[in-house]
């Protein structure tokens, strides 16, 4: 029995929620949030749906609002399908990446479950989301609401006007390339066309003063047969319409031929969400870590201050638990590393070694070690790395210790795998490199680029796809997706796989040949 | 203080316009497993939501994807236990977790399962059938409703007005409220009038007539105030919609099983047996189906052995009817059941037995049947041929006759599904009395 003055600094007793515990229970997690971490969140913006409006928010790639095309439909079937065998739950919470930033919560969580994913999403990728330099650089949280209702309206409009084929048949062409649609590098800022105007018209000014009739009077050499003068074009060429180029979709909404204005904005608005995607595809272990971390300090805190019950902190441990399980390579239920369990007890380690360093981690991270200052190190963390260089910065030996973690090369004509390194003395360091590397989406996803196109000429558009490690593409599929880019150019496509190293050419495939079958 | 919004009560199913647009594109899949479904499952059960699996080729989306079985990849795996440095493993032992490292989430996606919902497997069914539109929309509603009478309402069509009602809610109103009636009016418009016709006479003359004039004035005015019918009163005749009663049918189901039926002809036997099933499930609460398989003998079996198992031997129609007449006495008397019959056969028959097959159904079973529908099935080849004459096998020839005497006969060739449909066009174009009942 709980004594009395024990249940009024109770936040929330039994599994039941209702708005005033919802709403006192925000209250003093964001009192811990801002005040004992020091996160910096945007607004939140709560709301409660059923399971069904789950599922819907789940196929139309968690978008609150989405455009309709078949192929969320399809994704849609198929969650619905393991939902209903009971194959595969719901998640508990889902959130965007907006501003008021919206977290679902479902209706079927008991109230320890709904404080957990308060904590969670309101506050962890809340605060990942507003502070990282990746979202702070490629998103714009505030626009991309007004964004998403703006593409649905239009994408909907072209239909009554276009007819559903057309537009389908665009989309599909553009879902095909979506990820080589979005920019890896900041580019320089675009002159705005009136500074291009100006600079044109001074050109312009120059030649003409410049001008002396006396260099008609040479006479011209065969233009062809100069292979410097080719040269020259094809750079020339290549410079005025920027390429090499790794934005296919970029590419070709504002080079292609043969598309309605229509279309271009179609391609634009696939590519505007591929991009809005990009930050979050590179940051699962940092952001679910966050997002872990931060839960699981807020409801032991609260736990710590006797604001939450014995009975549904277990049930909250219960879950977390069940969040950051990470099977072995060898379990049947092992699918991957677990990018909530990677990041939870990296993030977890960082605190250990700010706090209660070891002499192995006063010399693997002198800045650090002992500082005491482990929010700051969080902090600063979360807002300037992506998985990538966080797990070059902050692996520690210990955690490879403690996830017995070991490499294995696999070269595709070898009959064995080789196992090059296991978590000691000398592994440390190729554990850590390679498996940061296996989080860099620009080292995992085929590098294709735009090479080279004559719009004067036959109009053939050059691809080229930069081999790295031998890794080719899957045939069949590759040629699917390039008779998509033959859809958007209009005329003949190739592709080739070179060696990234060597320089070398490895195959050649083009849409001519792939009709011809 | 967050921003708390309750979306619960917003419309579902936002996903239904994509889950559509899925389908559209997985047409033809869909309709071979629809088909696949409907040639192995059960009669009755076409009727109902499906479970079909589908390989995702004819829906999958390329994308630019590495080759797994290409170049030089390295894996960062957790949980070593005996592993050190340099030990080589074989490829199938560990291949499985390697792959799955690198490949995700791409692979449960290549064949997936879903539910299709009663009304889209219809729409597939029937795709190449050519029903009519309005005989789809007819199968697919679930039961028929009549509209009875059930009290008034205060609201409805004018054309449901109950005037009756209506009026005696007016009279009590009038009552109620001293609506100043036409004689009570009447009598003072005279009484002023035979005053007016009056010689002048004294003041007191004057002043009668003054208060009469003002008492018909005010009494107008009542009038006025008080309509004769107010929107009050009105009452509107209430119907509600009552489902039909619906009795009980038996459908038998006859087939030559013998070696001359293939595949392709029983599979059309079976469409139409399903069609059938699914337009008696329309008009009746119970349906019990018969199924009576035939060579030189017959026998009732089951849905199963029905279709798909052989027997040899001879042909002679006139078994099975024999048998149909044996169960109808037995368990189905013709008062208390709807008795259809449908027979399906290659037209062959053992040379003198059509003759006896046509009298058995003059004598007996037309007398008891609601309908009995004959197919033969024929190649395809054979429609130029068959098309339209009388000539065809003997008991083509035996059932023509009763064609002619019984109009609730109807017998015609197929050779492909979009021949079945014409069949039942004139059983329900004629049958409106059933309905009604």
């Amino acid at each position: 029995m709980p004594k009395k003055g024990a249940a009024s600094n109770l936040l929330f007793q039994g599994s039941d929620w209702n708005f005033e515990t919802l709403s006192r229970t925000y209250d003093a997690i964001e009192t811990v949030a801002l005040d004992d971490l020091g996160l910096d969140v945007y607004p939140n913006q709560l709301e409660i749906i059923s399971s069904e409006q789950m599922l819907d928010a789940y196929s139309s790639v968690g978008m609150p609002l989405m455009y309709q095309h078949w192929s969320f439909g399809k994704r849609f079937v198929f969650e619905d399908h393991l939902y209903r065998r009971g194959r595969r739950g719901l998640a508990y919470e889902l959130v965007i990446n907006s501003n008021p930033c919206i977290t679902y919560l479902m209706e079927e969580n008991t109230m320890a479950m709904q404080a957990l994913v308060t904590a969670h999403a309101a506050f962890g990728h809340n605060h990942f989301f507003k502070n990282n330099y990746l979202f702070r650089q490629w998103t714009d949280a505030s626009a991309i609401l007004s964004y998403m209702e703006f593409a649905k309206k239009y994408i909907t409009k072209c239909e009554e006007r276009y007819g559903t084929t057309a537009v389908e048949a665009i989309l599909d062409s553009a879902h095909a390339l979506m990820d080589q649609g979005v920019f890896r590098y900041r580019r320089p800022p675009r002159l705005s066309s009136e500074k291009e105007r100006e600079r044109m018209r001074e050109r312009l000014e120059y030649e003409e003063q410049t001008y002396s009739d006396l260099w008609r009077t040479l006479p011209t050499t065969g233009e062809s047969s100069d292979p410097d003068a080719v040269e020259r074009d094809v750079s020339e060429r290549k410079k005025a319409l920027n390429l090499p180029d790794e934005n296919l979709l970029y590419f070709l909404e504002k080079t292609s031929l043969i598309l309605e204005p229509w279309q271009r904005e179609i391609l634009r608005i696939v590519r505007v969400i591929a991009q809005y995607f990009y930050p979050q595809r590179q940051t699962k272990v940092m952001n679910e870590g966050c997002a872990t971390f931060v839960h699981y300090t807020i409801m032991n805190t609260l736990f710590d201050q006797g604001r939450i019950t014995e009975g549904a902190m277990l049930e909250i441990l219960q879950s977390h638990t069940n969040v950051v399980f990470q099977p072995s390579f060898d379990d049947p239920r092992f699918p991957g590393i677990n990018p909530y369990a990677l990041g939870f007890a990296m993030m977890q380690d960082i605190e250990r070694i700010c706090v209660d360093p070891t002499s192995e981690d006063r010399d693997w991270f002198p800045d650090v070690a002992g500082s005491g200052n482990w929010r700051e190190t969080l902090l600063d963390a979360w807002a300037n790395h992506r998985d990538e260089s966080f797990i070059l910065q902050y692996l520690s030996p210990a955690l490879i210790r403690k996830f017995r973690l070991f490499l294995l090369s696999d070269e595709a004509d070898e009959k064995y795998c080789e196992v090059a390194s296991i978590h000691n003395e000398r592994g440390y360091e190729a554990i850590r490199a390679a498996l940061a590397r296996s989080y860099d989406i620009g080292a995992n996803q085929p590098d294709i680029q735009v090479m080279d196109v004559d719009l004067l000429g036959d109009r053939h558009l050059r691809l080229q796809h930069n081999v790295k490690n031998g890794v080719l593409l899957e045939e069949s599929s590759r040629d699917a997706t390039l008779r998509h880019v033959r859809h958007l150019w209009g005329y003949e496509v190739s592709l080739a796989g070179v060696e990234a190293e060597t320089g070398e050419t490895l195959y050649e495939c083009s849409t001519a040949d792939i009709e011809e079958d | 203080m967050p921003n708390f919004i309750d979306r619960r009560l917003n419309p579902k199913d936002k996903s239904l316009g994509n889950r559509q647009r899925f389908l559209k594109r997985a047409r033809e899949e869909l309709k071979r497993a629809i088909k696949e479904q409907v040639k192995s499952g059960k009669i009755a059960d076409v009727d109902a939501d499906h479970n079909v699996s589908m390989p995702a080729r004819g829906v999958n989306e390329p994308t630019f994807q590495p080759a797994g079985d290409t170049g030089e990849r390295k894996y960062v795996l957790p949980g070593n236990r005996e592993f050190a440095a340099g030990d080589r493993l074989p490829k199938r032992a560990s291949g499985g977790g390697a792959t799955g490292a690198g490949a995700g989430t791409g692979r449960s996606e290549d064949e997936f399962q879903f539910v299709l919902s009663r009304e889209e497997v219809l729409d597939l069914f029937f795709e190449d059938l050519e029903l009519p539109d309005m005989v789809k929309l007819n199968l697919k509603e679930s039961v028929a409703f009549k509209r009875r009478r059930a009290g008034f309402a205060a609201t409805g069509s004018p054309t449901n007005i109950n005037v009756g009602r209506t009026m005696r809610n007016s009279f009590g109103r009038r009552i109620a409220l001293h609506r100043p009636g036409r004689k009570e009016m009447e009598a003072i418009a005279e009484e002023i009038a035979r005053l007016e016709a009056e010689p002048r006479a004294g003041a007191k003359h004057q002043q009668d007539l003054e208060e009469l004039r003002q008492k018909l004035e005010k009494l107008e005015r009542r009038r006025r105030r008080i309509p004769y019918v107010d929107p009050v009163d009105i009452r509107f005749n209430r119907f509600e919609p009552q489902p039909l009663p619906n009795a009980s049918a038996v459908m038998f189901c006859l087939m030559d099983v013998s070696a001359s039926m293939g595949e392709r002809e029983k599979d059309l036997a079976k469409r139409f047996f399903v069609l059938l099933h699914l337009f008696l499930k329309r008009r009746y609460d119970r349906i019990d189906i018969v199924f009576i398989r035939h060579t030189d003998e017959a026998g009732e079996v089951d849905e199963n052995t029905f279709f798909y198992s052989k027997q040899s031997g001879g042909t002679i129609v006139s078994t099975a009817l024999e048998e149909m007449l044996r169960v109808i006495r037995e368990r189905y008397p013709a008062r208390e059941w709807n008795i259809y019959a449908a027979q399906a056969s290659d037209g062959e028959n053992i040379s003198g037995d059509s003759e006896r097959c046509a009298s058995l159904l003059h004598d007996d079973l037309m007398r008891l049947c609601q309908y009995y529908a004959y197919v033969e099935i024929i190649d395809e080849r054979e429609t130029e041929i068959f098309g339209t004459t009388d000539n065809g096998t003997s008991l083509w020839r035996a059932y023509r006759t009763v064609d002619g005497e019984w109009p609730n006969f109807q017998m015609t060739r197929i050779a492909k599904p979009a021949d079945i449909y014409p069949v039942f066009r004139k059983l329900f174009g004629k049958q409106p009395a059933v309905q009604a009942r």
